[in-house]
């Protein structure tokens, strides 16, 4: 008898007996919604990369028209931050991070055949397809894209002649609906499979830490985005039926989508965030062919972090007007939540140490992130203190801040995952020297972008201008903003060897063994890439925890968690 | 070659279950900051006991009734399908599609005679919420209804698991009415 629908797979739904279009779109494979996830977030980098271009271009030269794109004024550049930032966050780090990661590696990892919840887990990335239509769409109606910022604060956001958008707004909480239901379903599913699937032997504490950090940041988003949706609703209800919601002459208040926009939104750069330390964590121990440094405090640090971000939410409206006695307790939550992110680094820094450390390029990606995420994690202490803060806000040094923070997420701790499992999801080797010089350009390019608008910010740049040259006293400073585009510029050309790369690996690359790291953790042990059901008649056993490297008991440096002590090879 | 697949999920977890359990816990944050907003704009103004006196007090508790009846037969449903008590487990099951319905309507006619009286969603901050909270509950009565008629329409029940997870949902509905009404018709 069945158990339930979800526990049994379909027995019949062999891969070599699927056409086309059940293998590549309309798969229940998580290894193919994985790569879907990732082809969409890599599409939407693109565009949110343009559209910086187009931001850097007009705050560098902004009396000069913008090549290919053409003048750009005041409205365009509101729409310009808006959907940069909501494309980047939502579109590129969310899918990315969260959806490909997460729907690749956790039944891999945990020895699960599949997802619990396989038709489901279609849904989810169909629904994202969706909300991605619906996002494209809105820049090609008239008005435009949503201009009212990432964070859509009303009244800007709740009125249409205030931006002079309207269906363009309607359509930004359509799409943000859309991936909300797409990310409710994968995250249900994250968490059914990680709870319910996995292999014998596989206990909670012989996870690999990536599998502990996408749970953490799964559970942060369930939790985190009610409060949203139920603001939202209530913001297209003020747009749309005229309720009071956010308006004051009706008895409503502003500040109150503040509050709902960023109990979820601080909980939601976790969601971000702790998959790519995840993907760091799992990456450096095999490179320093070492177990990782205490992996029960990364896990109960973790747990603290995940908890912690639901009450620093109002470090984000120091200035807004609340009452300035709350700035002090939220000042506190937020110093502490530094505490276990720094048990975190100073773990991943131990994991290092005395290890026989190699140099490949998914290492050096994982390092990168560790020396960028620290410069953004130290700055991050700045702002969460209210005094200083409140010199800050809203001014570029906070824009530094946050691409230390995210743009190392994304991009260091994405790209040190996407060059680690990319033999193992595609089948094929890439280039090493050309990942090198991926990351060595990326790198210098990021900090020659980003770290002068640390400068400019404290000399009193805001945020959200579209023309620095109209405010006399940064004229004497225009020149760091010429340096951030020029390397901004940079550092979208040195995505290219990255492109090169894939495409190359992808036509004639040398084929991926079965474990071309020697690394311990479970998806190791299935071909590359795995087939649909990822092992043959029968699933791995689990013996010991995702670590032991160097262990004396074996000959080799590392020992699967597959393997039992019985069958050392010593 | 079919390779046999049985998702090997733990003995003793059942991932329908945890699942639903963790989609309403999701729900439980989204009508809960519906809620905790509510109380905190309560809370801080003045002159809103006098909108809230226009609701109707019998109409809200006869609701009440209807919806916590439609979960009693739910219950009843699930022992009956534990029992193997086919005929049972559907007129239950019809029973509590059709209070579910019933609930509806009269929140229908509830809203009606409120518009008619010239309180719309735009009257004044206590309406938004009125309009958005009940509505947005009255959506979710709205799913778990058809989610309880396709389980009906599915013919044999082999499976009771299934009703389990259905009546999960439907008490959750049931509870954040239990919340609702105090909050809106009596405080």
């Amino acid at each position: 008898m069945r158990e339930s629908g979800a526990a049994v797979l379909d027995v019949h739904a062999h891969h070599a007996e699927r056409g086309f279009w059940r293998t590549y779109v309309f798969s229940t494979d998580h290894k193919m919604i994985g790569k879907q996830y990732l082809s969409l977030g890599l599409f939407w980098a693109v565009v949110g990369g343009l559209l910086a271009h187009v931001m850097r271009w007009q705050l560098a030269w902004p009396e000069t028209a913008v090549p290919g794109w053409g003048e750009v004024g005041p409205e365009t550049y509101n729409v310009l931050v808006t959907m940069h930032g909501t494309i980047m966050v939502f579109f590129v780090a969310m899918p990315i991070l969260l959806g490909a990661f997460g729907n690749f590696l956790i039944p891999l990892m945990i020895g699960a055949r599949d997802m619990a919840f396989p038709r489901l887990n279609m849904l989810s990335v169909w629904v994202f397809a969706l909300a991605s239509l619906v996002l494209l769409v809105s820049f090609f109606i008239p008005g435009g894209a949503a201009s009212a910022g990432w964070t859509g604060y009303p009244p800007l956001s709740a009125k249409a002649e205030y931006t002079g958008v309207n269906w363009g707004m309607d359509l930004w909480i359509l799409a943000h609906a859309l991936e909300f239901a797409a990310f409710l379903m994968g995250g249900v599913n994250y968490l059914t499979t990680a709870i319910a699937l996995r292999v014998p032997g596989m206990t909670f504490f012989r996870l690999p830490l990536v599998i502990w950090q996408l749970l953490t940041a799964t559970t942060l988003f369930l939790l985190s985005v009610g409060p949203l949706i139920a603001g939202a609703v209530m913001l297209l209800l003020d747009r749309i039926i005229g309720t009071h919601f956010y308006a004051a002459e009706g008895g409503g208040d502003p500040l109150l989508w503040q509050h709902l926009f960023w109990f979820f939104g601080h909980p939601e750069v976790y969601v971000i965030l702790l998959p790519a330390v995840g993907l760091v964590l799992d990456v450096l121990p095999v490179f320093a062919r070492k177990p990782i440094f205490g992996y029960r405090w990364i896990i109960y640090s973790t747990i603290a972090a995940g908890g912690l971000s639901f009450i620093v939410w109002a470090h984000h409206m120091f200035v807004s007007g609340m009452d300035p006695r709350l700035a002090m307790p939220f000042s506190i939550t937020t110093i502490l939540i530094s505490v276990p992110f720094a048990f975190i680094m100073f773990a991943m820094i131990a994991t290092l140490w005395k290890g026989s450390i190699r140099f490949d390029t998914p290492m050096l990606w994982a390092l990168g992130f560790v020396a960028m995420f620290i410069v953004g994690g130290l700055t991050g202490i700045f702002n969460g203190s209210a005094p200083a803060d409140i010199y800050i806000s809203d001014t570029y040094f906070v824009v530094a801040h946050f691409h230390y923070t995210l743009f190392s997420s994304v991009v260091f701790g994405g790209f040190a995952g996407f060059y680690f499992w990319f033999p193992k999801m595609f089948g094929r080797l890439l280039s090493e020297p050309l990942g090198k010089i991926h990351f060595w350009l990326t790198l210098v390019f990021f900090n020659v972008t980003f770290f002068p608008l640390h400068n400019i910010g404290l000399a009193g740049m805001m945020r959200r201008i579209a023309n620095p040259l109209e405010y006399e006293f940064l004229v004497p400073h225009q020149w760091i903003n010429v340096v951030a585009t020029v390397g901004g510029m940079l550092l979208l050309a040195s995505q290219i060897p990255f492109v090169v790369n894939v495409v190359w690996s992808l036509l004639a690359g040398k084929t991926a063994p079965k474990n071309p790291w020697g690394a311990n953790t479970l998806e190791w042990t299935a071909p590359s890439p795995p087939p649909h059901l990822n092992w043959g008649e029968t699933l791995p056993v689990v013996y010991r925890g995702a670590y032991e490297y160097s262990s004396p008991e074996v000959a080799e440096d590392w020992l699967p968690q597959d393997r039992t002590l019985a069958a050392r090879s010593r | 070659m079919a390779i046999r697949t049985e998702a090997q999920a733990i003995p003793g977890i059942l991932p329908g279950k945890v699942g639903v359990w963790w989609f309403l816990a999701s729900e439980i944050m989204l009508f809960g900051g519906l809620i905790a907003t509510f109380i905190v704009f309560r809370l801080g103004s003045t002159g809103w006991h006098g909108d809230a006196a226009h609701l109707s007090v019998p109409i809200g508790a006869t609701n009440t009734l209807v919806l916590l009846t439609s979960s009693l037969t739910m219950v009843q449903a699930f022992a009956k399908a534990e029992d193997v008590n086919e005929r049972g487990l559907r007129n239950n099951l019809a029973l509590t599609i059709l209070m579910g319905l019933a609930f509806l309507g009269i929140k229908a006619i509830e809203y009606s005679s409120e518009v008619w009286a010239g309180y719309t969603p735009a009257s004044g901050i206590f309406w938004s919420f009125y309009y958005t909270m009940t509505g947005l509950h009255a959506l979710h009565v709205l799913a778990g209804a058809i989610v309880n008629s396709i389980l009906l329409g599915a013919g044999r029940l082999r499976n009771p698991l299934r009703l389990e997870l259905a009546g999960l949902y439907w008490h959750f509905v049931d509870i954040v009415w239990i919340f609702l009404f105090p909050l809106l018709y009596l405080a």
